[in-house]
């Protein structure tokens, strides 16, 4: 079977974002950019599939500017076999990812499609369960476990509280969380070789897809910045200070 | 050695991007978290080897129809650079190895590449280079260890001291005499490569003030027999020169590993010197610290500079002597003197041995002796200075 893996291109998670001065969204020029830290666990888990003979194939995807070609290759370096790169500038909306996933599914067929669970840039946490929705398929969230188990999975899931152990059958939907696995980094052997490795090109449109966008973005800020504290000298005045000042008793 | 032809610049510099990241996570993960305890007792950070063989460094600069990943020097150097930032030992393991692997690349006959380098390029066969005896280092003519003719090969006596891999490595390449009455005495020097076997052991390890964790090893040779096809080259008395070429490699890479411990030194004290308070306010807002956090960056990218200078003329296969020396010499003092003000900024706690700074002070001092002495790359300079601009 195949597993379809889409990837987001996003800031790198070690690099302190800045808001524009004008607002208008986060300051992206000459930022480090990587692939976000959830598709690496949904890469790392397809490849495992593969690995365990449960997969034949992994395709990588990834929908954006040309530049997510990268993040592409990064993908093919931790070992997918070839790539799809759906080309568009500007902003997205995860129903927009989701229909062109959709597309891509039709066109491919795979049985499994592993989403990150959300990506660390918008933390939307959308386009898992809007992609299940169009295809019709069940989906297993936010899952930390994975077993195929004949035409079905079992997948275990962190919820508040505790584990859920669920079992789906497939095709099927995954969102990956956290604690899936480890994903490796690529060896430099593999990093040279995924240059040969095939991707493909796509736009929107030529998907039958309309990117436009349904969600105008007013404003961005960053969180205000926390106030210093005081020292109070006795146990009456802080009692005074939370009733009167923070107002907490 | 450079990348397969095959790829326009910009692929070059995707793959560059894509590798150091890949170094990056491997540091990340498998070498900053063990660095410390690993090097306060001075253990052989095997399982890091294990990691490096699997990423396939031991082949990094190996060219690709061997097996090798065929990186540049100037993409190579800052491998080397990153890693010295975390820890500087673990650079070592794979530097002095493909040194050998480039001795064998450029001088050895088609079987010896055939026959070496696959195994050198996998990591499966690893090694370093074999030249410093007691009496001689940077004076490299001066050695003592001699090569006699005895049956289809040669008969090894002597002694070498000081060798990077000589315990942990599979494999040395050994500079020895075959004609010790030769005139001038570099056309009497010849290079083999010496495997380890029951009759090749090396067990002493070299106690050091820093760069720990890798091994130095110190061994004699009596009769050590050599097969003749394990002469590089096929031919006597061309070892100084074989050798000698790789040593503009291994300069360019101490200077990459003085840039890595100098700026692991600014960045931990341009951190700390923010969150240190000392009379209401971060150290870092006291001019005096200032000046030292200033002096200390210029120092870093004027040897970074200097190293990515010299790394290029490498690559392009130009005279470097001169350019590999003075980024050895710039990046060596910088790694020195940062690694210092990086003490004085952190005061007590950079004298600890609870934090990294003390082991970069340690380990800084070995990359101003090493390779060539700082005073020996002046005379080069100024040699090269001299023979370039004649009146």
């Amino acid at each position: 079977m195949k597993v379809l893996v889409p990837v987001k291109r996003v800031i790198d998670y070690n690099v302190k974002v800045r808001v524009k001065a004008d607002q208008t969204g986060v300051e992206l020029a000459n930022v480090k950019m990587s692939m976000n830290p959830f598709d690496e666990i949904s890469i790392e888990e397809a490849i495992r599939l593969k690995e365990a003979g449960h997969a034949e194939e992994v395709i990588a995807v990834s929908v954006g500017v040309q530049q997510c070609q990268e993040t592409i290759r990064t993908a093919l370096a931790m070992g997918a076999d070839r790539g799809i790169h759906v080309v568009h500038d500007g902003d997205i909306e995860p129903l927009v990812v989701a229909k062109i996933l959709k597309e891509l599914v039709d066109k491919e067929g795979p049985s499994i499609v592993i989403v990150g669970k959300q990506a660390i840039d918008d933390d939307s946490n959308q386009t898992g369960q809007m992609l299940a929705a169009l295809l019709g398929w069940g989906q297993a969230t936010f899952v930390s476990k994975v077993e195929i188990e004949g035409d079905s999975i079992k997948a275990t899931r962190e919820v508040d509280g505790g584990l859920e152990t669920i079992s789906v059958m497939l095709p099927a939907v995954l969102t990956t969380d956290l604690r899936l696995n480890e994903p490796r980094y690529a060896s430099l052997p593999n990093i040279m070789k995924a240059k040969k490795k095939p991707i493909e090109q796509f736009t929107p449109v030529e998907l039958g897809v309309d990117p436009s966008c349904r969600i105008e973005i007013l404003k961005v800020a960053e969180p205000p910045t926390r106030e210093a504290g005081v020292k109070v000298s006795d146990v009456g005045e802080l009692v005074d200070k939370l009733r009167n000042t923070a107002k907490v008793i | 050695m450079a990348l397969a032809e095959d790829f326009t610049i910009e692929e070059k510099e995707e793959q560059e991007r894509m590798v150091l990241e890949s170094v990056d996570r491997f540091l990340e993960r498998d070498v900053e978290p063990f660095a410390h305890e690993l090097e306060a007792d001075d253990t052989y950070p095997q399982e890091i080897v294990e990691k490096m063989i699997d990423m396939g460094l031991f082949g990094a600069t190996i060219g690709t129809e061997y097996g090798g990943l065929g990186l540049s020097v100037s993409t190579y150097a800052k491998i080397v650079e990153r890693v010295s930032t975390v820890w500087m030992s673990v650079s070592g393991i794979f530097n002095s190895h493909l040194i050998m692997a480039a001795a064998v690349e450029r001088s050895g006959t088609e079987e010896q590449k055939a026959k070496w380098l696959p195994r050198f390029a996998s990591g499966e066969l690893r090694g370093g280079i074999a030249l410093t005896e007691p009496d001689a280092g940077t004076d490299l003519q001066g050695i003592r260890t001699r090569a006699d003719k005895s049956g289809n090969g040669y008969a090894l006596n002597g002694a070498k001291t000081w060798i990077s891999n000589a315990v942990e490595g599979g494999v040395l390449a050994i500079l020895a005499k075959t004609n010790p009455e030769a005139e001038p005495r570099h056309k009497g020097m010849s290079l083999f490569l010496v495997e380890k076997s029951s009759e090749f052991k090396v067990d002493k390890r070299m106690k050091k003030l820093g760069y720990k964790g890798i091994d130095s090893g110190e061994f004699v040779m009596e009769d050590l027999f050599v097969p003749g096809e394990n002469l590089i080259g096929g031919t006597e008395g061309r070892g100084l020169q074989q050798i000698l070429g790789g040593l503009e490699l291994g300069r360019i890479n101490v200077a990459a590993r003085g840039v890595g411990i100098a700026k692991a030194c600014l960045l931990k004290s341009v951190e700390y010197s923010q969150l240190r308070k000392t009379f209401g306010k971060p150290i870092s807002e006291h001019q005096s610290i200032q000046i030292k956090l200033a002096d200390m960056a210029t120092q870093v990218e004027s040897a970074r500079l200097l190293t990515e200078q010299a790394a290029l003329a490498y690559d392009m296969g130009e005279r470097c002597d001169m350019e590999a020396g003075m980024a050895k010499l710039v990046a060596s003092e910088a790694a020195l003197s940062n690694s210092l003000e990086a003490m004085r900024i952190h005061g007590a706690y950079g004298y600890s041995k609870e934090f990294d700074i003390e082991r970069y002070y340690r380990d800084a001092p070995l990359l101003a002796i090493g390779e060539g002495t700082n005073e020996l790359q002046k005379l080069i300079i100024a040699k090269q200075l001299l023979a370039r601009y004649p009146v």
